[in-house]
């Protein structure tokens, strides 16, 4: 009897199973029709399993910069008195007793080496300092907004140096300076790509659209800017800043600055784009339709290729980025004491430094690792910005 | 169905060029002359069937009167309230107030319509674009106008990639009529569409006429589908119209031969409806001239059977050999054409 039964039972589900997956499948292709550009691309994004890895390590990198002073376990002007250059603090796991415990650190101490006279930091193993997450310190403001009297980690003892990345010239925590430098050196790439992305997409747009004069004088506004080479033109504009200007004020020269050429690129792919579109039939629709000719360019023909304006700008980002850090390695962007991962690597600019003091260049791993990340979003996106080609 | 002889639309004279340019300066060292000095009247309730090969100047004809293009030269006169309003001498203002009284349908329904906005956002985008109604009325006739061109409300909210060619051209349709012209370019309205689709969009846009008084500019290369919607039919060649007739003066009385060659092209499906002749195929030579480039005197004379040494000096005028019929060929009189 069971033999019987068992294959009718087996049917069924399987039966039973088809309906459900073909169910399924209505469902979703009903949720399609119903599904705006943005949900498209978001879907074709989502397949793209390197593009996504690297938004989440993106995002992660953002959190982490602009709530430093949550995730970072000193300020970043904490000096430790006698730990100029001191080396990455080292993280135990096993006690003298040879048993697993929490990750641990010791008390370190500076000995001066009686032969080559240099200093040496020595671990001092009697008492164990247990790294803590959410360890309590003096009350703060978290983006100066909520009172918060916690560290994401950190020890109990605030005056042992947990020193991840070692400490700098001055005796300062590298990791944490690295945190509050990207809040720098992140965004700066964002307020650089918002004047490129307006300034570009609205000279283009006029440039393209109406075309004739306006279009010839701006293409070669376009041209005179690009054939000045990038460096010698940002450090011009970057040295006529004047010198007392405050931190915020540099920050927003310098944004401006790198915006200056990163607009001309954008404008020739919105112009080139515009050419090509508005002598399609929903161009021409909208213009029957008694759409003025803003509405056309802003509500029209823009977005039908917002996605590559958006390719184009994660692409371009990199670009700013690097550009502000190679400008505050030079001395010329962002000053001491604001910090930014340029200013982070001047620290780093003597063959000494890199020979007796790696760890000075760390901050230069987490610039590679942020523009490499942007490729790979960059890359997703252009993937999935086309969610209508591969219908 | 021209009940009324009332004009609503008059154009005269059109010409519609661009220049070509050449070097580094972009010298002007000709022009393409698409649309080449044409008048044309249409009347209220009446569809007028513009017919002629790719290339001919057809489409360009239809967005130069709509002013999608700003014409070289010539007068577009529009009938509205008992004004005549000349088109291409008005500002922006008073374009709008055209605009909202003539609309155009498109020719491929995958590339007329805005992916980026729902269905919804396509059909009421010229209520919006002249601020007619509020959200929720410009809903209400987005409601009422899809459910005439035989589709469902909830398709509203769609997005245009969920609708097939004969779906979208509804929405087309849809879109043209939201903001009630009274006379509509319907440019190929058809093209893209398999056959059994095309039929049913032509019926469509049939009773919509019906129903609302509609006049229609029907551009097309078919003359099938223009014999089957047109009340009187011109025939396109190079830029400028051949022979301009009520249709079954046309159809059986052609008096120019490119309009012979264009309904020979049309295929039958019985030999009856050739008559007892045997059918000849008018097979054209070579292809039409370059509308930059054009011969002296006929347009045709390059690839017409007929061509005489006239033809090949003097252009022939438009001129009427009936009331109801127009043609611009010398021999008009002497020809003995074969209609359908």
């Amino acid at each position: 009897m069971s033999t019987a039964s068992k294959p009718t039972f087996l049917t069924a589900l399987s039966e039973h199973y088809i309906r459900w997956k073909r169910e399924r499948s209505q469902r979703l292709q009903e949720r399609l029709y119903y599904a705006s550009q943005r949900e498209l691309v978001w879907h074709a994004f989502k397949k793209h399993r390197l593009a996504l890895v690297a938004l989440i390590i993106l995002t992660v990198l953002y959190t982490v910069s602009i709530g430093a002073d949550f995730f970072a376990p000193f300020s970043p002007l904490n000096r430790f008195q006698n730990f100029n250059d001191a080396p990455p603090t080292r993280i135990h796991l096993i006690t003298r007793e040879g048993k697993l415990s929490w990750p641990f650190v010791y008390q370190t101490v500076r000995v001066r080496n009686t032969e080559t006279f240099k200093y040496e930091y020595r671990e001092n193993t009697t008492h164990r300092h247990i790294i803590r997450l959410l360890v309590k310190t003096e009350p703060y403001k978290l983006l100066k907004v909520i009172p918060i009297q916690h560290k994401f980690f950190g020890l109990s003892d605030r005056h042992v140096p947990l020193l991840l990345f070692g400490s700098d010239r001055l005796g300062r925590d590298v990791f944490s300076r690295i945190l509050f430098a990207g809040r720098i050196s992140l965004f700066i790439g964002f307020g650089g790509v918002m004047v490129t992305f307006i300034l570009g997409s609205i000279l283009g747009g006029i440039s393209g659209y109406y075309g004739g004069l306006v279009d010839e004088i701006i293409q070669r506004i376009i041209e005179v800017l690009i054939s000045v080479p990038n460096i010698p033109i940002w450090i011009a504009l970057s040295a006529a800043l004047p010198r007392d200007w405050g931190t915020i004020k540099i920050y927003f020269a310098i944004t401006l600055i790198l915006a200056v050429r990163g607009w001309t690129g954008l404008a020739r792919v919105v112009r080139g784009r515009i050419i090509s579109l508005r002598e399609e039939e929903f161009a021409l629709a909208a213009k029957a339709a008694g759409a003025g000719d803003w509405r056309i360019i802003f509500t029209h023909l823009l977005p039908a290729f917002i996605s590559y304006l958006i390719v184009h700008i994660t692409l371009a980002i990199p670009g700013m980025i690097l550009g502000e850090t190679a400008l505050s390695f030079l001395g010329l962007g962002i000053k001491p004491p604001a910090v930014s991962w340029g200013t982070l690597l001047q620290d780093a600019q003597d063959i000494t430094v890199l020979a007796n003091y790696p760890w000075l260049l760390i901050p230069s791993l987490f610039v590679v690792l942020t523009i490499l990340m942007f490729n790979f979003v960059g890359d997703g996106l252009r993937d999935a910005a086309d969610p209508y080609a591969s219908r | 169905m021209s009940e009324s002889e009332q004009p609503i639309l008059e154009v005269r004279d059109l010409r519609q060029f661009f220049p070509i340019q050449e070097g580094l300066l972009r010298r002007v060292v000709g022009y393409v002359k698409a649309v080449n000095g044409v008048s044309l009247t249409i009347n209220q309730g009446e569809t007028l069937g513009l017919v002629g090969e790719s290339g001919c100047g057809k489409s360009t004809l239809g967005r130069a009167i709509l002013r999608l293009y700003e014409p070289t030269g010539g007068e577009v006169i529009f009938h509205h309230q008992d004004r005549q309003l000349s088109v291409l001498d008005l500002d922006r203002h008073g374009m709008r107030q055209v605009r909202a009284n003539m609309q155009m349908i498109f020719q491929d329904p995958f590339a007329s319509l805005n992916e980026r906005m729902t269905v919804l956002d396509n059909v009421i985008e010229p209520l919006v674009c002249n601020g007619i109604g509020s959200r929720p009325e410009r809903e209400a006739t987005a409601e009422n106008l899809l459910a005439q061109v035989g589709l469902r409300k909830e398709h509203l909210r769609r997005y245009p990639h969920s609708f097939s060619g004969g779906q979208r051209q509804r929405i087309g349709i849809a879109r043209a009529l939201s903001i009630e012209p009274k006379f509509v370019v319907a440019d190929e309205p058809v093209f893209a569409l398999d056959v059994s689709v095309q039929a049913q969009i032509l019926n469509l846009m049939k009773e919509l006429q019906a129903q609302l008084g509609l006049s229609y500019l029907f551009i097309s290369h078919d003359m099938a589908v223009i014999r089957y919607v047109a009340d009187r039919i011109a025939v396109m060649y190079v830029g400028k119209l051949v022979e301009y007739a009520e249709r079954d003066e046309l159809l059986r009385h052609p008096a120019h031969p490119y309009t012979e060659a264009l309904h020979s092209a049309v295929p039958r499906l019985s030999q009856k409806d050739s008559g007892n002749r045997r059918r000849n195929r008018i097979l054209l030579k070579a292809s039409p001239p370059d509308p930059g480039n054009l011969p002296p005197g006929c347009v045709f004379q390059t690839r017409c059977h007929y061509a005489e040494e006239q033809c090949r000096q003097e252009e022939p005028p438009l001129r009427e050999i009936s009331t109801i019929h127009s043609v611009a060929c010398h021999l008009a009189e002497e020809l003995n054409l074969s209609g359908i």
